[in-house]
C-alpha cells in the first residue's frame, strides 16, 4: 500500500509535466487543425534555456534559490515563447492555405531542425545539473521500513502546474484573447470579418503553448536533473498521446490525459517492467481510441460548413 | 449621379474561368438608406457581396467606400480583418455563422475586438488589468447587453448561441455585425427561413438600425415583403448584369424584372401583367 501511494505521487508529478506539454498540442490542434510535431522539441528547448539561464545566474554569484527559480522560469518562458512564435511564422504560416498535410510535414521537418540545432549548439551529451531543490517530507513510514516521501521538488512541480492551469483557464474563458482564440477555433472567416486578426491570434496560441512547454522543460530539468537534445522526441510523443487520450482539442482533456499517461507509465514501471512502460502507455491509447475515437473528453467532430 | 453614396460600385466584373458571374455592374448605396440587391438565383448577388467584403479580388472595376469623415477607401485593396477594421464594413452570410459554442454575449464581445484591442494596448494593459482597460471592457459588455435587449435576448445572454431558436440566431447575427460599429452593413438574405412574424420583426429591427444608428444597409433578399417594406432603393440583377433599379414600386412594375423572375421574355411578361392585375 505504501509502495502504491509513493508511485501514485510519482505518477502525478510526471503526469503534470506531460499535461503542460499536451496543452500546447491540443490548443494548436483546436485552432489550426494540425498536429505541431515540433512541440516536443520546443519543450526540449525550454529545458535547455532553463539550464543555460540557471548556469548564468549561478556564475554571477546568485545564491537565493527562490529568486533564481523565478528568474529562470520567466526567462525560459519568454525565450521559448519566441521560439514558438518563430516556428509558426516561418514553418506554418506560409503553408496555412496549402493542402492539409503540408503544415504537418513542415512540423516534422521543424522538429528535426530543432533537435539537430540543439545537438550542434549544445553537444550530444546529457547535461546534468546538481540537485537544486532538495529535501522533502516523509508522509508515512511503513512497517517494512518503506518510506513514502513527498519531495519539495514534487510539490513545486504540482503547485506550478495547478497555478498555470488556473491562469490559463482564466485566460481562455474570460479574456479578450481567449475569446478571440475560441472564435478563430470555431470559424476563422467569420472571426476575421468581425475584425479579429486571425494570424495574430494563431501566433499568440503558439506563444502561449510554447511558454507552457518551457515551464514543463524547466520542471523536467529540476525533477530529473538532466537535459539532452533528444528528450523532446519521447516526451513530445507521450504528451501528444495524452492530448489524444483526453480528446484532442479539449483543454481539460489534455490535462486529464497527461495525468493518466503519467500514472499508467509509473505504475507499470513499478509493478511490471520499466523497459515496457512506453508499450503500456501507447497500448492504453490504442484501446481508448478503439472504443472512444474522440478521446475521453473530446467532442465528436462536427463537419464545418 | 448626385446622390450621397456611401458605397459606389463602378464597372465591377468578376470572372471565374469562363463564367462571368458579375458583368460590368455599377450601382450605389446611399448613405443612411437601405438598398436592396435582388434578382433570381444565380444572378451574382452574393458574388458582389464577396467582392465588397474582400473574399474575391474582382477581375476589374472598383468599389469605393466614402466615410462620413471624408475618407475614401477602395475596398478591392483590402481583405481579411481590415475590411472590418479600416473600411468598417460588416456582413452576414446566407447560412448562420455564429460561433455556436460561445454564449450570445460572447458572440457580441468578439465583434468588439477592435475597440477592445485599442483599449488593451495590444493585450498588455489587459493582462495587468489597467483601469482604462476595465472601463473599455465594461463599455463593451454594456454595448453587447444593449443589443441583446434590443433583439429581445437579454435573458438568454449566457446560453450557447448554437442552442438559440433559428429566428433568434438570425437576429443575433445582425446584432453581432452591428457591434463592430459598421458604416455599411451587408446582409445576405437575413429573412431566409423566417416565418411571416419573424420577417416582420426583422424589418422592424433593420428600420430601427437605420433610424437610430444611421448605418447604411445593403441587403440581398428574396422575401419581397421585406424588400418592399423597408428598401429605399432596389437594384435588380440577372445573369450578372443590372437590369433595373429604382424605388420598390418602380422596380415592381418593371416588365424586365417580372420577366427575369418568371423566366419568360419581356412581351410575355407584359401580357401577363396586363391580363392579371
Amino acid at each position: 500500500m505504501d509502495y502504491f501511494a509513493q508511485q501514485l505521487i510519482n505518477g502525478l508529478v510526471l503526469g503534470s509535466i506531460y499535461g503542460l506539454i499536451a496543452i500546447g498540442y491540443t490548443m494548436v490542434y483546436g485552432i489550426v487543425g494540425m498536429i505541431n510535431f515540433a512541440h516536443g522539441d520546443i519543450f526540449m528547448i525550454g529545458g535547455f534555456i532553463a539550464l543555460i539561464t540557471f548556469l548564468i545566474l549561478v556564475s554571477f554569484g546568485l545564491t537565493a534559490i527562490p529568486l533564481i527559480l523565478l528568474v529562470v522560469l520567466l526567462v525560459s518562458m519568454a525565450i521559448t515563447a519566441l521560439y514558438g512564435w518563430t516556428v509558426e511564422r516561418i514553418a506554418y504560416r506560409p503553408l496555412r492555405h496549402s493542402f492539409r498535410l503540408a503544415p504537418m510535414l513542415s512540423a516534422i521537418g521543424m522538429s528535426f531542425v530543432l533537435t539537430n540545432y540543439s545537438q550542434v549548439a549544445q553537444g550530444a551529451r546529457v547535461k546534468p545539473v546538481p540537485p537544486i531543490i532538495t529535501g522533502g517530507y516523509t508522509l508515512h513510514e511503513g512497517a517494512g521500513g518503506f518510506v513514502v516521501q513527498l519531495s519539495n521538488i514534487q510539490i513545486i512541480v504540482v503547485i506550478t502546474t495547478v497555478v498555470l492551469l488556473a491562469l490559463f483557464t482564466w485566460l481562455v474563458s474570460s479574456t479578450r484573447l481567449g475569446r478571440d482564440m475560441r472564435a478563430c477555433e470555431q470559424d476563422q472567416t467569420m472571426a476575421s470579418l468581425l475584425g479579429v486578426d486571425v494570424d495574430r491570434t494563431i501566433s499568440m496560441t503558439f506563444v502561449i503553448g510554447a511558454a507552457l512547454a518551457a515551464v514543463a522543460g524547466m520542471m523536467y530539468l529540476l525533477y530529473y536533473g538532466l537535459v539532452d537534445f533528444f528528450m523532446g522526441f519521447v516526451a513530445g510523443i507521450k504528451a501528444f498521446t495524452a492530448a489524444v487520450l483526453g480528446g484532442i482539442g479539449s483543454l481539460p482533456g489534455a490535462m486529464l490525459g497527461g495525468l493518466l499517461i503519467g500514472l499508467i507509465e509509473t505504475l507499470w514501471s513499478a509493478y511490471f517492467s520499466v523497459e515496457y512502460k512506453d508499450v503500456a502507455a501507447f497500448s492504453i491509447l490504442i484501446v481508448v481510441l478503439i472504443f472512444l475515437p474522440t478521446g475521453l473528453l473530446g467532442r465528436p467532430e462536427v463537419e464545418k460548413v | 449621379m448626385s446622390a450621397d453614396h456611401i458605397l459606389s460600385v463602378d464597372h465591377l466584373s468578376m470572372r471565374f474561368g469562363g463564367i462571368v458571374a458579375v458583368n460590368d455592374l455599377s450601382f450605389g448605396a446611399e448613405r443612411r438608406k437601405i438598398t436592396a440587391l435582388i434578382g433570381p438565383n444565380g444572378a451574382g448577388k452574393t458574388t458582389v457581396f464577396n467582392c465588397i467584403t474582400g473574399f474575391y479580388k474582382p477581375t476589374s472595376g472598383s468599389m469605393r467606400l466614402a466615410h462620413d469623415d471624408g475618407r475614401n477607401i477602395q475596398l478591392e485593396r483590402l481583405n481579411d480583418f481590415r475590411i472590418s477594421k479600416q473600411a468598417k464594413v460588416a456582413r452576414t452570410f446566407q447560412n448562420i455563422r455564429l460561433f455556436p459554442g460561445m454564449t450570445a454575449l460572447e458572440n457580441l464581445m468578439v465583434a468588439q475586438h477592435n475597440a477592445l484591442m485599442r483599449a488593451s494596448g495590444l493585450t498588455l494593459l489587459g493582462l495587468i488589468g489597467a483601469p482604462s482597460w476595465r472601463v473599455a471592457e465594461k463599455a463593451a459588455i454594456d454595448l453587447a447587453r444593449t443589443w441583446l435587449e434590443r433583439i429581445g435576448l437579454l435573458d438568454r445572454a449566457d446560453d450557447a448561441a448554437g442552442n438559440l431558436p433559428y429566428g433568434d440566431q438570425r437576429r443575433l447575427e445582425i446584432a453581432r455585425a452591428m457591434c463592430t460599429e459598421p458604416a455599411l452593413l451587408c446582409l445576405d438574405e437575413p429573412a431566409a427561413g423566417l416565418n411571416a412574424r419573424e420577417s416582420a420583426s426583422l424589418s422592424e429591427l433593420l428600420l430601427a438600425i437605420r433610424a437610430n444608428q444611421g448605418t447604411s444597409i445593403l441587403l440581398i433578399e428574396h422575401d419581397m415583403s421585406v424588400v418592399m417594406e423597408i428598401s429605399d432603393h432596389v437594384v435588380v440583377m440577372d445573369y450578372g448584369v443590372k437590369i433595373a433599379e429604382g424605388t420598390p414600386q418602380h422596380v415592381r412594375d418593371d416588365p424586365k424584372v417580372i420577366a427575369a423572375y418568371l423566366g419568360a421574355d419581356e412581351e410575355e411578361a407584359i401580357a401577363v401583367m396586363e391580363s392579371g392585375t
